[in-house]
């Protein structure tokens, strides 16, 4: 960032102002854009550096992974959470699932023109508590502006850079016959927080979105010395098509035990009156481990220490299955399916 | 959830599998048919076929709203979108029902339509309101069930004297529908669809009740027995019609006794009919041209009527070729016996109606119950 600021420059009215096509013009609105709302939140030394990257410490022994996401989240804020500190937590989470330890992160905004600097700088302080708290700073980033009516107030992009120590990496094509399923706690309630905001549904629920980072839980998970086959975070598409991703990939079955799946009761009552499956809504604060089988109940006591795995559940099993299909006992004592999300799911009408 | 999880409980399933086992004859078969999309997906989503003996046998049959909107429809409702400028409400399955030129609602949003989902009928007149420039079909779909909120709005938005409101009616009756499967040549002549009973509908009874059944009992003696959408509720609607099968008995039983009565919401029957009228004829999906069994909006609210308020003839559509619809809405075919079952038709891209909406047999089957045709 260049030292712009001079006497003559009037600061940003973040109050009242709005993001004009100026601020992303490449000239002197989009430095000071940048100096006072994303550096002054968002600030540390590799930042600071205000180069077009950020020159960083090689992390040493291990492999990179780099993992990126683009949030597009419509309301921009809801309840448990706002686009910014989800823009943090769903690239931390994804480098963490491959068995990383988050280090950088870059942002890249694009904004439409008309955008409220009050709102944009609620995300962005929210993006920057989510960083400090996970301790995972944002080094580099970049701005666009879109004219009125061709973005939705603010897409955000993050990309994020971690170290696996040598052995610890993780694939969803590792999940063997014989392992356990587990995850982390409720599931639906980001989706479900995001639904009763949106289409104007009119009803009030007390669900909040569990938007959080998940490589503490990780840290701990891998503390406990299970051997851990399978980490991925069922965000869209929720539990159900996560799993068909990994049974496709390791050429696995699934079975799950519809009685074991935790699901707050608000959750499931929402979904029941939408006509919607928690099955297949989004988590952004969650995760589905698979381990082998021996090392299940070890690895669920860690999950349970952890505050962010406090309801974790063992919900199935993994088995043979050319078929690759998720299979489940139906708390009714039936079998069906657990297939694939088609499409969007959308509410039945009768 | 109070009031739901009882009706789901697994126990208590056990026991009345057991209860189904010992009422079955094993020296003969039960064919039953649940006419409602409700009770289809029910049956899938909990398994509860498994929980039946194997000489229980469920047909699925027509009571799925998108499933027998026929083409013709939701091409009409697509002008209205593309060619006339429309905003176009419509229930969310609807969105996805494949029309003619590959086209559904969905697609033809994609391609610059103006089509919203909505929640309920209220939605659509709300959005009248607060867009007085631009025209709004609320495009009605549904059986009995759906009828009453549609009438609703219709009286709503002559109240608030909106010039930018209207539907596109197609609600249609489930007693002709029945009637249709028992007058079909499979069940009457030939007896190639084996028929020994009906699982009446849920909430479609709450608003008619259990009298209009009462004819079928009586004339083509076959037993009815009306029961809740929970798996629980299925359950023991099927050992309630074994035993009337067992006992040589044809009669209208009510398992849903905690919401359906004799006569129905006579509130909602009066709304339906002061704004509702016969239509001559209308074409099903599946089961073609069926007479007086569907319902058009009055002339004493023709102004809501988007069939007259718009340039909108009617053209019938036949289903793709291979597509087994038809068959499989009139219970004569499984949608594992159709060709293009899960390889050509999937509930990604639906050719025929029975694939799109979750209560569809072939949407039912594909998503929960596939794994059983691998075995």
């Amino acid at each position: 960032m260049t030292e712009i600021r001079k006497n003559y420059v009037r600061p940003l009215d973040i109050k009242h102002g709005q993001v004009d096509m100026a601020h992303g013009s490449g000239g002197r609105a989009m430095a000071q854009l940048i100096e006072e709302l994303f550096a002054r939140h968002l600030g540390n030394e590799y930042l600071a550096q205000g180069d077009d990257g950020a020159l960083l410490p090689y992390p040493g022994e291990g492999r990179l992974v780099m993992a990126t996401d683009s949030h597009v989240v419509s309301p921009l804020f809801f309840p448990g959470g706002d686009i910014g500190c989800l823009s943090v937590h769903g690239t931390i989470n994804d480098v963490a699932m491959m068995g990383a330890r988050p280090l950088y992160l870059s942002a890249g905004f694009i904004l439409e023109e008309g955008f409220k600097f009050a709102d944009l700088a609620r995300i962005v302080q929210s993006m920057a508590e989510a960083a400090r708290a996970a301790g995972v700073p944002v080094v580099t980033g970049d701005t666009k502006v879109v004219e009125r009516g061709k973005g939705d107030g603010v897409f955000i992009t993050t990309t994020g850079v971690g170290i696996v120590a040598p052995g610890n990496e993780l694939s969803g094509r590792c999940a063997r016959p014989g392992d356990v399923i587990l995850v982390s706690g409720t599931l639906g309630d980001h989706g479900m927080a995001i639904m009763a905001e949106r289409e104007s549904l009119g009803f009030e629920s007390p669900i909040v979105s569990d938007t959080a980072a998940l490589h503490g839980l990780i840290e701990t998970m891998r503390a406990s010395g299970a051997d851990i086959h399978v980490l991925r975070d069922p965000t869209r598409g929720g539990l159900a098509t996560t799993l068909n991703e990994i049974a496709r990939q390791s050429g696995v079955g699934m079975m799950l035990l519809e009685k074991d799946l935790p699901v707050k009761p608000a959750v499931n009552a929402a979904c029941e009156f939408l006509g919607l499956d928690p099955l297949y809504v989004a988590n952004e604060g969650k995760l589905v481990a698979i381990c082998a089988e021996p090392d299940a109940d070890k690895l669920l006591a860690a999950m349970r220490n952890h505050p962010l795995g406090m309801d974790a559940a063992v919900v199935g099993r993994v088995h043979e299955d050319p078929h690759h299909f998720v299979q489940m006992t139906t708390a009714f004592g039936g079998k069906r399916i657990v297939d694939w999300l088609s499409g969007e799911q959308l509410p039945r009408i009768c | 959830m109070k009031y739901i999880d009882e009706y789901r409980d697994g126990e208590v399933a056990q026991t009345l599998a057991a209860a189904i086992r010992a009422e079955a004859d094993p020296a003969r078969s039960y064919h039953f048919m649940e006419f409602c999309g409700g009770h289809t997906h029910a049956i899938s989503r909990y398994g509860v076929s498994d929980l039946l003996p194997p000489n229980v046998k469920m047909i699925h049959g027509p009571g799925c709203p998108v499933c027998v909107l026929p083409i013709g429809r939701v091409d009409q409702a697509i002008r209205l979108a593309l060619e006339q400028g429309v905003t176009l409400c419509t229930y969310g399955d609807c969105l996805r029902v494949p029309a003619s030129d590959a086209l559904s609602l969905m697609k033809a949003k994609a391609r610059g339509g103006d089509i919203r989902m909505v929640y309920s009928s209220a939605d659509a007149v709300t959005l009248a309101q607060k867009n007085p420039d631009k025209q709004i079909v609320f495009f009605a779909i549904g059986f009995e069930t759906t009828t009453p909120p549609t009438a609703v709005a219709i009286k709503q938005a002559a109240a608030l004297g909106l010039k930018n409101f209207s539907v596109l009616c197609c609600h249609v009756l489930t007693p002709s529908a029945i009637s249709s499967i028992l007058e079909s040549p499979e069940v009457r002549q030939w007896g190639t669809v084996p028929l020994d009973g009906f699982i009446g509908p849920a909430h479609v009874s709450t608003i008619i009740g259990s009298r209009p059944y009462e004819f079928f009992a009586e004339e083509y003696r076959k037993p009815v027995v009306i029961a809740g959408f929970e798996p629980l509720d299925v359950m023991q609607a099927i050992k309630m019609l074994i035993r009337q099968v067992n006992e040589g008995r044809a009669e209208v039983e009510n398992e849903f006794a905690r919401a359906v009565s004799r006569d129905g919401n006579l509130k909602a029957q009066q709304l339906v009919a002061e704004v509702f009228e016969m239509r001559k004829a209308f074409e099903w999906r599946g089961l073609n041209v069926l007479p007086y069994s569907a319902l058009r909006i009055r002339s004493q609210f023709a102004e809501f009527d988007a069939e007259k308020r718009f340039p909108l003839a009617y053209a019938s559509v036949p289903d793709h070729k291979a597509c087994e619809c038809g068959a499989i809405l009139r219970g004569v075919k499984r949608p594992q016996d159709c060709k293009i079952f899960g390889n050509v038709c999937t509930p990604e891209n639906p050719v025929g109606s029975c694939m799109v909406s979750s209560e569809g047999a072939c949407a039912a089957h594909y998503t929960y119950g596939r794994y059983k045709d691998v075995a």
